[in-house]
This record gives structure tokens, C-alpha cells and sequence, in this order.
């Protein structure tokens, strides 16, 4: 079928973007926030608690980052509605006015001066009131280009290179040309493809961009902190399982998820939300998944394609993340975490091409509703990125 | 199950492809294709080889670049046979 004409049915939000997920998320300003929050989502059915490390005491460049995530994680399309609980009325009301701006119903409430169960109470009440309103909303025709669809590959083997980041490659060659927004990140696992990547940026500025972050993060994280070299950590004890042996064959596995001809436009901060229009972006984020994936959502993107090889299980609390293997024992010994699986590449039943549109139809299915793996089996990894100490 | 390779070797160019199916034992006249064109050849494998492992194409000496994708993936740190399994006991990264 004609993919430009392709629709899936998902919920129009206020703001006009598509959201496939119906969540009243319960979010805490900080960690101290956590057990109200919880409280609240353990009362009123039909709310999601996201709990998390971090919120405290932090400033600069991580402070700005911890707001960018918690007010992109509530502004994200598939949060119909958000409650902020923190333990102060000053940066819990700046995460509620940054949700605000999307239109969506969004309150605030601060600890301090009132106590957990008060608290707990007044934040119910108003839940409640939110989940009557999501549970109102009605799924519209949307095109499927209107589903911003991020991409970040773990627990990879040879066969990630072979198989699953291709499938993803050829997906975002197919809808980005459509109109489809995308993302890739993981700065660090591009070291050995970097000059790969940034020969697929649009323009030389945005090259020099990508290579001014790269280049920053190689000297600022990698350079300051590393202790011996990264080959226990860079590729992984599980990539080294797979029969990964370098960072720079890892990078080049990693990078086919990008396709062969569509370009990245913009590159974005962690968490930053895509400005330039559709395209593909890529964006700073550690290759750790849970992190990866959480910046990304708090970007704005509402399905992740997730290639694996030897079986990462991840999954987001608001975002659902489909994985895709082309390792025919991790299909054999890991089933249940299996959206797509393309194995029949490696066995040469199945094309690339082919597999990107088994992967294109599980992405409008996923849209229209349908679990992913991670989301039956209660993957909600939620986890901030934090740059440095707290003060 | 004639046809189902047991190596993929991504480019003309690489020195080295991957193991594709279980239980490879050493030995084994592999049907190897390489994915840029669809060509065959046949190669040995001189090791029981894990699905995922790679497999060297030629003989490679301490210093020689290992090339997968058609690009360079890391130095070789012992000396490699044609058919020899190609790991972290035989290559490095020269990234770190």
C-alpha cells in the first residue's frame, strides 16, 4: 500500500501532535515526591506514576536538563493530562507551566506546609478529574507520518548490524521522506563511525555540529573519567557474548539504523524537542537504553523502535518501545520480548526492505493501541540523565 | 535448508564474516554470501565458532587491520588463520 496515504488512529492533542498512549501521568518535581506520587497512582485508576532518582540540589547545565526532561515527559503526546507533585511550590509550578504551554489539563502540588496525606488527597481528587477527561478522548484517523518514531539499539550483537538496525534504517528511509520525525542518539557508540556519521548530516554546519559533540564528549566524559581503557564497558560484557569485539564494529552496526539515504537535520541537547521541522535528528544521549529512551520521549516522540541481538528487555513508562531481533537464538530463548523478528534476514528468507515494512506495519499497530512486549510484560524504565553531582 | 547460510559477510572488501547459525562445529565447509551482492563462496571454519562470532577470510598478521562493513574495526593482536575464530583474543580496538 501507498505509505504516504497510510493512517493510523491516535489521539489529537491540543497542541496538534499525535499522542498512541492515553496515560494521566502523576510525575514527581524529585525523588522526595516519589511516594505521593505513587499514592496517588496506587488510588486513582487509569494514572501512571513515574519515579525517579534526581531533583534536588541540582543547578547549571544538569538543572536545566532535569526541567527539559520532567516538562517534555509530561508535554509528551501520550500523556493526556499530568499531575506534578514536588516537595516545593517554585519548581513544581515551573514544570507545570512548561506542560501548560501544550494546552493539555495540568496541576500542581507542593509538600511542604501540607504533608504527604494532604497532599495525597488534593492531588487524587484532581487526578481523578484528569482521568475522566482522558478517559473521554476518542481516537482520530492521523496520518502515520504524524508519529514521531526515535530509535536506539541494546544489548547488540553482529546481528544487530545485520539485521534489526537495518530493518529500522530502511523504516526511516521509507517514512522520512514522508514527514516522519525521527531520532537517533548514543554519542558515545558512534566512536569508530563517527566520520560515518557526520558525513550523513544535511549540511557542513550541521556536520560541524555533530562533530563539535562528539569531539566534547569524548574529551569532557570519556577522556576525564575513564580509568583504564572502555573495553569492558565499550562493547558491553553481553555485545562481547554476541561476538562484538570492538567499539568501532559496534559503531558501524549501530549507525545502519539510520539508513542508507535520509539525512539528520538538527542535533539536539538531551531531551531537547525537535525545532527544524520533520527529518531525522539526532541527539546527545548516553547509550545506556533506559536513559536513551527517556530523553527521547521527553523530546516528544511517542513509539521507539529498539533493535537488539542478544535480548534487552527495556521498555518506558509513556512511550511504547518495540524491539526488533535478527538473532535467531535470542527469537528461541527470549520470545516474549520479541515485536519483530527479523531473523529470516541472517537466513536470507527475508529482504531488508521486507522487514522494514513488517516493521512499519507493527508501528501503526502499536499506534492504533496494541501492547508492545515491554508494555505487557510492565517495562517502565524511567530513568533521568544527570551530568554531574548535586550541589 | 541447503541455501540457509552458516557465514554473512557484509562487503567485498572485509576480511572477516559472521557466524549466522548454532552450533557451528569445527570443520564445516560454510556457505558463506556476502549481503552487498548476494554472491557465495564456501569457506572453513577451523574452530567450533558461537552464532554471532566472526570468522577470519584470510591470514592476518600482529598489526593488520581488520576491515567489516568495508571499514576498519581494530588491529590484530595475534596471528590469524583463514578460518580462525576472530575475537578479543585476537583483536583490539585502536580507539581505547
Amino acid at each position: 500500500m501507498d505509505l504516504s496515504k497510510r493512517t493510523i488512529w491516535g489521539y489529537r492533542r491540543e497542541n496538534g501532535r499525535v499522542g498512541v498512549r492515553n496515560y494521566v501521568a502523576i510525575l514527581p518535581l524529585d525523588d522526595i515526591s516519589n511516594a505521593a506520587c505513587e499514592a496517588v497512582a496506587a488510588h486513582i485508576q487509569g494514572t501512571i506514576a513515574l519515579p525517579h532518582a534526581y531533583g534536588r540540589l541540582q543547578f547549571g547545565a544538569d538543572l536545566e536538563l532535569h526541567f527539559r526532561t520532567m516538562i517534555g515527559t509530561g508535554a509528551n503526546p501520550n500523556v493526556a493530562a499530568c499531575v506534578v507533585i514536588g516537595i516545593e511550590p517554585g519548581w513544581t509550578q515551573k514544570v507545570v507551566e512548561g506542560i501548560a504551554r501544550t494546552g493539555k489539563p495540568v496541576a500542581g502540588f507542593a509538600i511542604e506546609g501540607n504533608g504527604d496525606i494532604a497532599t495525597v488527597a488534593a492531588a487524587s481528587r484532581k487526578a481523578k478529574e484528569f482521568v475522566h477527561h482522558a478517559t473521554a478522548q476518542v481516537r482520530v484517523e492521523c496520518p502515520l507520518s504524524d508519529v514521531w518514531v526515535a530509535a536506539k539499539c541494546g544489548e547488540s550483537d553482529t546481528t544487530t548490524g545485520l539485521a534489526s538496525c537495518p530493518t529500522v534504517g530502511s523504516m526511516y528511509d521509507k517514512l522520512v521522506p514522508l514527514g516522519l520525525y525521527g531520532c537517533f542518539g548514543e554519542t558515545s557508540e558512534l566512536t569508530g563511525a563517527e566520520h560515518l556519521a557526520a558525513a550523513r548530516a544535511a549540511s557542513p554546519e550541521i556536520s560541524a555540529k555533530f562533530m563539535k559533540t562528539w569531539t566534547a564528549y569524548q574529551k569532557d566524559v570519556i577522556e576525564a573519567h575513564k580509568t583504564s581503557d572502555l573495553s569492558d564497558s565499550q562493547p558491553t560484557k553481553g555485545n562481547i557474548a554476541g561476538g562484538l569485539t570492538t567499539i568501532e564494529e559496534k559503531a558501524l552496526g549501530n549507525l545502519e539504523k539510520i539508513g542508507k539515504k535520509v539525512k539528520f537535520i538538527d542535533v539536539l541537547e538531551p531531551a531537547e524537542a525537535p525545532a527544524r521541522g520533520p527529518g531525522l535528528y539526532f541527539m546527545d544521549t548516553s547509550s545506556a537504553a533506559a536513559e536513551c529512551c527517556t530523553l527521547q520521549a521527553a523530546a516528544g516522540y511517542v513509539v521507539h523502535c529498539f533493535p537488539t541481538g542478544q535480548g534487552n528487555v527495556i521498555g518506558n513508562p509513556i512511550m511504547p518501545v518495540i524491539k526488533i531481533t535478527g538473532n535467531p537464538r535470542t527469537v528461541r530463548t527470549m520470545s516474549e520480548h520479541v515485536d519483530v523478528d527479523v531473523s529470516g534476514i541472517v537466513r536470507r528468507e527475508l529482504t531488508i526492505a521486507q522487514a522494514g515494512d513488517l516493521l512499519i506495519d507493527t508501528i501503526a499497530k502499536t499506534a492504533n493501541g496494541r501492547f508492545t512486549a515491554a508494555e505487557a510484560l510492565g517495562h517502565r524504565e524511567f530513568v533521568m540523565t544527570k551530568l554531574y553531582r548535586s550541589a | 535448508m541447503a541455501n540457509i547460510p552458516q557465514l554473512l559477510v557484509h562487503d567485498r572488501r572485509d576480511n572477516v564474516g559472521v557466524v549466522v547459525v548454532e552450533d557451528l562445529k569445527a570443520g564445516t565447509d560454510m556457505l558463506c554470501v556476502v549481503t552487498e551482492d548476494n554472491s557465495e563462496f564456501r569457506a572453513k571454519c577451523n574452530q567450533d565458532v558461537p552464532i554471532g562470532h566472526k570468522v577470519a577470510l584470510k591470514d592476518l598478521a600482529v598489526g593488520d587491520t581488520v576491515i567489516k562493513y568495508g571499514e576498519d574495526i581494530g588491529r590484530v593482536v595475534a596471528p590469524i588463520r583463514r578460518g580462525d575464530h576472530v575475537h578479543t583474543h585476537n583483536l583490539k580496538t585502536k580507539r581505547w
